[in-house]
């Protein structure tokens, strides 16, 4: 049952992957990109947990917890950084 | 029926789902129109996704010390993924990434004018533009 699983465990989040890069390519702002880039960051978490699930392993434990406390900081600064070209375009 | 079995199949049933929530927010960055309904589609394998995996290896490893780490691992995410959510939903409504006719209420937009409003009033040098907006 769990080769099952992991079989489509794999096409699933190989199909989320490619949609979130799509979205990454072809985004209109920055701001699609930096989401996009988010939702590729979580999915990359959930393959972590499956792998450590399917295989009973916990070798990632320790990355699953760095990512979920600072895979944040990445769009915070670039929302930042968006919001602050936008005001020195229109003050100059 | 053993609960063995019982376990693994709770297991693999919270892998799937935790798995159809990724693909949930691809769809949901892929077909949505503008950069707030994203943001409501990326939330899911953020929040939902991560705890129903977090479960399904809990009942995998068949320990107890494990769970704490688990929790530990989703309260942070609890924490941090509102943060980010803000800051990128403050930069797009501000730089008018959205389309005004899809929103039922928006209690922002007078916020912001007395904000501009303000703004200019401090830089008169430049209000020559902000007028035009």
């Amino acid at each position: 049952m769990m080769q099952i699983v992991l079989t489509v465990t794999a096409v699933v989040l190989s199909l989320a992957a490619a949609g979130a890069i799509v979205r990454i390519a072809r985004g209109p702002s920055l701001l699609d990109r930096v989401l996009a880039a988010d939702v590729l960051l979580a999915i990359f978490g959930a393959a972590l947990c499956i792998d450590m699930a399917a295989n009973r392993h916990l070798n990632n434990l320790m990355l699953l917890v760095a990512i979920s406390l600072i895979g944040f900081v990445g769009s915070v600064t670039f929302a930042r950084f968006v919001a602050d070209r936008r005001e020195s375009v229109r003050e100059s | 029926m053993n609960p063995e079995t019982v376990i693994d199949a709770v297991s693999a049933v919270f892998m799937v789902v935790g798995a159809l929530m990724s693909l949930g927010a691809a769809i949901g960055l892929l077909r949505f129109p503008d950069l707030m309904s994203r943001m409501h589609a990326a939330t899911k394998p953020q929040v939902l996704g991560l705890f129903l995996l977090l479960a399904a290896l809990g009942l995998q490893m068949r320990t107890w010390w494990v769970w704490p780490v688990l929790v530990v691992a989703w309260l942070f995410q609890l924490l941090t993924v509102p943060v980010s959510a803000h800051m990128v939903g403050r930069a797009g409504y501000r730089t008018k990434h959205l389309h005004p006719e899809l929103l039922s209420a928006d209690e922002l937009e007078a916020v912001v004018q007395q904000a501009a409003r303000t703004h200019e009033a401090d830089v008169p040098e430049s209000s020559h533009d902000q007028g035009t907006q």
